[in-house]
């Protein structure tokens, strides 16, 4: 029964104009992803009713929420679209179960604090029905305030920067609930976020918005391996290759990557895997010229693409896995890097990140 | 041992004749006759008639205050609109007008030869020498005091909570009655509780626009002043100033319970 969500808006921003289109598919997470005051949040707010847009036309499925050019403009209360606000946004003199059942129309008023419970039991905090906001971490507001969007039953999901409240420790957590919990979601999602690697893992599909537009958009590997500008290439941030990781005597975790490949951590880890590793720490080398090396990855790849930013170059391997690499503009003439030819990259075992999924 | 400096002597002076100054004549009040002979004079027929009607017209003032205050502040306090300084003066005017001239302005706009006295008049009310006078009179000189207030609570309240309601299906109305009212309920605590000892302190106005007749329109500082007049009535203005001041004094405590020190710090802020 679920839609897609649909978006075209313009409107001026403070010192360029905001012109998006969008479409987002039930069950499927699109992350918007851009630097500060690029107009993510703005998207979001026009989308949930909360600001209109000089023109533009907003709709979920067959409904049309706004439609300017019909003078059309349904408010938040009645386009049943989810939100979860970047400072969360809890009500402070409610309990946990109280904000959670704020939303809940369709449930009888008798039955609304049993609903809360099991909810706030699913995401693992039912012990914290009765506490304050206050009382509460970041991390248990984070899965309160989604909580209290999905008990109303959303038709759409909007998160602003859902993990950007939390401090360093809790994020990396947070990252694989969040994660998972999404996963199981029928409705179209859209989440804004200014890191690459949250985006990365958290979205099937990224849109990189730069002054109100979107430059590019697709998986992340394939923006990261293939950046369409360099202010993309500059953007996007570590490679995340996804896999299955198995422990080894020895302190290494060895990931077999999706596609094909085994690479090794320092990280500990076994299951499902994301594997991160950022583009300055591979170099690239002639296929078959080093012995191979416990403690260094090598992935064998045809070069795609090969970007300048800057003094650096960015060049796209068409891995089983899509990665980018940087390395400095000399040694890039030095190899003769061109789109078609074959190398290796290579990078320390120390570099590579292991978040489990 | 440090020797105290000069200043701290002055100062320390300065607080003990401030403090006795403020504290001596209330104390009076309670002391200047037996507890006895003040009771019995609460007694009398218009000392009760006095008390019973400033407990009715100021609960019905402060009712009416806040049930058209409360929507008006939260608007005044959410919406930018040209003039809206302009506003804030005018809502904030009757504070520093003189009692007197406040009933004045009354019986010139409500009055029967005021500019709405006919229309006041066709729809059946009376308000000159009869308790629904009292009532405007008290609403016109405390509204500002809950008004004020009430505007500075709303505009602390974090708008992203009120749209988070937005999006979780309340209507305007209810994140107004379920988010912005409780978030701004000890602003809008303390300025029920000033407006209402403002409402029960009002003199100028009430007599200057609804005179002073007992059981009607004579509410109990007007009767203090009464009494006052009258020959012997000394005991009697004493025995009711005690119960006004009894009653201030537990609004007054009842403000710095609800708000804390910080509701009527933050009344000294426009």
């Amino acid at each position: 029964m679920s839609e897609a969500l649909s978006v075209t808006a313009s409107m001026p921003l403070r010192d360029f104009s905001l012109a998006i289109d969008l479409e987002v598919s039930a069950a499927r997470r699109l992350a918007l992803v851009g630097s500060s005051g690029a107009g993510k949040t703005t998207v979001l707010r026009l989308i949930a009713g909360l600001l209109s847009p000089a023109a533009g036309r907003v709709g979920l499925g067959d409904e049309v929420w706004l439609d300017t050019a019909a003078s059309l403009d349904l408010p938040p209360e009645r386009r049943r679209c989810g939100y979860v606000f970047q400072d969360y946004a809890l009500f402070p003199g409610m309990s946990a179960w109280r904000n959670v059942a704020y939303g809940m129309r369709s449930t009888p008023r008798g039955k609304r604090r049993a609903r809360a419970h099991e909810l706030l039991e699913r995401f693992g905090i039912a012990g914290l029905a009765d506490a304050r906001p206050a009382k509460l971490s970041g991390g248990e507001r984070q899965r309160v305030a989604l909580a209290r969007a999905l008990a109303a039953e959303p038709r759409a999901l909007l998160l602003d920067e859902p993990l950007s409240a939390l401090d360093p420790a809790t994020r990396r957590d947070s990252l694989r609930e969040l994660h998972s919990l999404l996963g199981g979601l029928s409705i179209p999602m859209l989440l804004v976020t200014h890191s690459f690697d949250e985006a990365a893992l958290l979205a099937d599909e990224l849109a990189v918005l730069d002054r109100g537009a979107v430059v590019q958009s697709g998986a992340a590997a394939e923006i990261s391996a293939q950046p369409g500008s360099a202010f993309v290439a500059d953007f996007a941030g570590a490679a995340v290759l996804h896999g299955q990781a198995t422990g080894e005597p020895g302190g290494l975790s060895v990931v077999r990557l999706r596609g094909g490949g085994d690479v090794r951590s320092v990280d500990r880890a076994s299951g499902p895997v994301a594997v991160s590793v950022f583009p300055w720490e591979i170099s690239l080398e002639p296929t078959g010229s080093a012995p191979p090396d416990s403690m260094l990855n090598r992935v064998e790849g045809e070069i795609a693409s090969v970007t300048t930013v800057g003094n650096r170059t960015r060049v796209g391997l068409l891995t089983p896995q899509p990665l980018s690499v940087e390395v400095t503009g000399r040694s890039a003439a030095a190899m003769d890097l061109h789109p078609g030819g074959r190398v290796t990259a290579a990078w320390k075992a120390s570099a590579t990140k292991l978040i489990p999924i | 041992m440090r020797r105290r400096s000069i200043f701290g002597l002055v100062a320390l002076i300065a607080t003990l004749v401030v403090l006795a100054f403020l504290v001596i004549p209330i104390v009076a009040i309670f002391t200047n006759s037996s507890p006895v002979r003040l009771i019995e004079a609460l007694g009398e027929q218009s000392s009760r008639d006095a008390l019973w009607l400033s407990l009715r017209a100021t609960l019905i003032a402060v009712a009416v205050i806040v049930v058209l205050g409360t929507p008006a502040a939260y608007l005044l306090a959410m919406r930018e609109f040209r003039g809206r300084a302009l506003v804030l003066t005018a809502i904030e005017l009757p504070l520093v007008v003189p009692p007197a001239v406040a009933g004045i302005a009354l019986l010139a706009s409500f009055g029967p030869q005021g500019i709405l006295g006919a229309a006041v008049a066709d729809l059946g009310i009376e308000l000159v020498f009869q308790t629904a006078g009292v009532i405007v009179a008290l609403v016109f000189v405390a509204s500002p005091f809950f008004l004020r207030q009430a505007i500075a609570a709303f505009a602390a309240v974090d708008t992203r909570q009120l749209e988070a309601a937005r999006t979780l299906g309340a209507g305007p109305f209810r994140s107004f009655l379920t988010v912005a009212v409780p978030s701004a309920r000890s602003g809008l605590g303390s300025g029920l509780a000033l407006a209402w000892g403002r409402a029960l302190g009002e003199f100028g106005a009430t007599l200057m626009f609804a005179g002073s007749l007992q059981a009607v329109t004579q509410t109990a500082p007007l009767a203090i002043f009464a009494e006052f007049n009258s020959p012997g009535g000394f005991v009697g203005a004493l025995a009711l100033s005690a119960v006004l001041i009894a009653i201030s004094a537990a609004l007054l405590i009842s403000v710095k319970l609800v708000g804390g020190e910080r509701a009527l710090d933050a009344g000294a802020q426009p």
